[in-house]
């Protein structure tokens, strides 16, 4: 009797080892891939950097240096070694967190990413969220309003996000909300009255702001972030709703959800339990697709708002040739892209049991 | 008359017969069953119509364009729209909106043909020779596919753009670099279908080389899928050049290049909002006409994938 106990348990146990090794093996594997897609990632960036028709000597000293200083900072950046082990030094450099030093702002570009990503973070964040609270619903009304005139619509509305230049969208906002009706904050994060006022916890003026207790610097910055966000929302809203219908589409086309139609459950049941419940770790893996998507996509609309991120940084070094700020940007922009994905990757695999 | 009808009605019957005599009225037969169910679907039709408007205006831009789109005239600067002698007004140059637009097309045509060339071809290079092949082949190329897929795309663009320099071709070459890896997914996918193929253990017997078969036997196979993600593609390489050009990384001044125009504008936004306005829903029409083919497309050419319909 508790022979068979225990060898029930052991199976038991063996299974869930079995199911756990398989759990680390995924992880593994995918820590191993991100790990090849960052070295391939910074080589890319560093070859961009080489390719540069930028003499980093001279970036570092100015035009007037003498030959001899030259020479002695051509070594001391250890041009004078084969390219192979400059980029071993740069890997090196990167691991240790050190991308240089921005010419622009005299600051080692770390520190100044580290000061700009939360407010990227901030937008795309906001704008995944309004993506999220609309093109999902959207996305299976479509599918289930399939072939009215509201299909149609929804079909429209994700299209026109699609092929909206989102700079171009910014501008018009801009114009209409700022300009003219005077409904949104201007430009930037905050008005002109409100910078500095809250002490710098997250980073994340709107969380800042509400640990301090000062509302009015809250709804200020809710001001300012609401067009931007919408813009991107409604952008990431046009692939999720998209994603969603074609999903849900896909979904209530099987033979399950005709069983559960004949045994007489509720339209709402139908669709949300079973239809919806069988979409969600795709979806998931959708909007953090689409998270990632906005994090990158941010840059023009980042410069049109004047937004203090990622986006605006990169550009504004790359208007002044800082290739240390572009390339340490790129670097940063990509390993969250990379994580990001793979992340979903993840997911999908640990969630949905006929992926493996 | 009648037999001007008779003629059509067999040209009908011949395009739409169940048991083509020859590969030609097959492929004919197949081009014609695409056309007439896009035909049906009004949306898909509307982009069509962009798209030949857009094609017409960019070769006939020389007749249709009522000014010189390079000509300056200070006197004569930020006209409001339906202005006189000028439909769309005239920038902070005194240049006439209309013509830059007309002529602007032709830019954005070019970058749109190039990186559609280019971006393709490279990738079902890439995806064919790893997917035919298969072993480290395989895993080298997808590996650098998959980096290169998860650059992210805009700011990999203003990466090379700064490397390279500022300009028309170096922003095609920009984006053709960020474009290519989902074109070799693609093709690679559907070389691994491909490749067990008993056609394919045919032509090998008969002594047909990796060359041979790539180019003679996948390539044509996976012509299908490409072109369906090409039409897809199209909006985002418009979006993506007018972009770099509204960065100033793109076509450089005074070229009429749509998003430098849209930059150019922003300076007098809440003054004279047309002069950056108008270029905006140009990019706008051509990029909704792209996807609403694209969609259309898809439908037809891929419906395994459409969920429409």
């Amino acid at each position: 009797m508790s022979d068979t106990h225990l060898s029930e348990e052991g199976r038991r146990r063996s299974a869930l080892f079995n199911r756990s090794s398989g759990l680390l093996k995924i992880i593994l594997r995918t820590l191993g891939s991100i790990i090849v897609t960052m070295v391939g990632l910074l080589a890319i960036t560093f070859l961009i950097g080489r390719v540069m028709p930028i003499d980093p000597v001279i970036s570092v000293l100015g035009e007037r240096a003498t030959k001899e200083a030259y020479d002695a900072m051509f070594i001391e950046m250890g041009l004078d070694k084969p390219i192979v082990v400059q980029f071993l030094y740069y890997l090196w450099d990167v691991l240790h967190g050190n991308f240089g030093e921005s010419r622009l702002t005299a600051r080692p570009v770390i520190e100044d990413l580290i000061r700009v990503f939360p407010a990227t973070m901030e937008l795309a964040t906001i704008g995944t969220i309004i993506g999220v609270f609309i093109g999902v619903p959207l996305g299976v009304l479509a599918a289930v309003k399939r072939g009215t005139i509201i299909y149609q619509i929804i079909r429209v509305v994700a299209l026109v996000g699609y092929s909206m230049p989102i700079f171009w969208l910014g501008l018009v906002g801009l114009l209409v909300f700022y300009g003219v009706l005077g409904w949104v904050g201007g430009p930037g994060r905050l008005g002109i009255f409100y910078v500095d006022l809250v002490p710098t916890v997250t980073g994340l003026i709107l969380i800042d702001s509400i640990l301090d207790g000062q509302w009015d610097v809250f709804w200020d910055a809710v001001s300012h972030v609401i067009l931007p966000a919408s813009l991107l929302g409604y952008y990431s809203l046009a692939y999720i709703s998209r994603m969603t219908r074609s999903f849900m589409l896909e979904q209530l086309s099987a033979e399950y959800i005709t069983t559960a139609r004949v045994k007489g459950m509720s339209e709402w049941k139908v669709v949300w339990r079973h239809a919806f419940g069988n979409i969600k770790v795709p979806l998931i893996t959708v909007i953090a697709l689409s998270y990632a998507g906005l994090l990158e996509g941010s840059v023009l609309t980042e410069i049109i708002f004047s937004w203090p991120g990622i986006g605006s940084y990169i550009t504004t070094a790359l208007l002044s040739a800082d290739m240390a700020a572009v390339l340490g940007g790129t670097v940063v922009v990509g390993l969250v892209f990379v994580c990001l994905n793979l992340f979903s990757d993840l997911l999908y695999k640990v969630f949905d049991p006929r992926a493996k | 008359m009648s037999t001007v009808d008779t003629d059509h009605q067999s040209l009908r019957q011949w395009l739409l017969s169940e048991t083509p005599m020859s590969r030609r009225q097959a492929r004919f037969g197949a081009f014609y069953q695409g056309w007439l169910k896009s035909k049906s679907n009004r949306l898909t039709m509307i982009g069509l119509g962009i798209l030949l408007t857009l094609l017409f205006v960019a070769l006939l831009a020389p007749l249709i364009a009522p000014h010189d789109p390079f000509v300056q005239n200070l006197a004569n600067r930020l006209q409001p729209i339906g202005s006189d002698q000028h439909l769309f007004g005239t920038d902070s140059l005194g240049r006439d909106i209309l013509s830059r637009l007309i002529y602007g097309s032709r830019i954005t045509l070019y970058i749109v043909t190039l990186v559609a060339l280019i971006a393709p071809i490279a990738g079902l290079f890439v995806g064919t020779v790893a997917g035919y092949i298969g072993g480290w082949a395989d895993v080298i190329l997808m590996r650098i596919t998959d980096i290169f897929l998860a650059f992210p795309r805009l700011v990999l663009a203003l990466a090379f753009v700064a490397a390279l320099g500022a300009g028309i071709e170096n922003a095609v070459i920009a984006i053709s670099l960020t474009a290519w890896p989902p074109y070799a997914r693609i093709a690679r996918a559907e070389t691994l279908t491909i490749r067990g193929a008993d056609y394919i253990s045919a032509v090998k017997l008969q002594g047909a080389g990796p060359i041979r078969i790539i180019t003679k036997h996948i390539w044509p196979l996976c012509i299908s899928s490409l072109i369906v993600r090409v039409a897809l593609d199209m909006a985002g390489i418009i979006l993506a050049a007018a972009g770099l050009g509204f960065l100033g990384l793109g076509a450089q001044p005074p070229s009429p290049e749509w998003g430098a125009m849209i930059s150019e504008g922003r300076k007098f936004l809440l003054d004279f909002w047309w002069v950056a306005t108008i270029p905006g829903l140009a990019i706008f029409t051509v990029s909704l006409g792209f996807n609403l083919l694209g969609d259309g497309l898809r439908d037809v050419l891929d419906p395994k994938d459409s969920g429409d319909e």
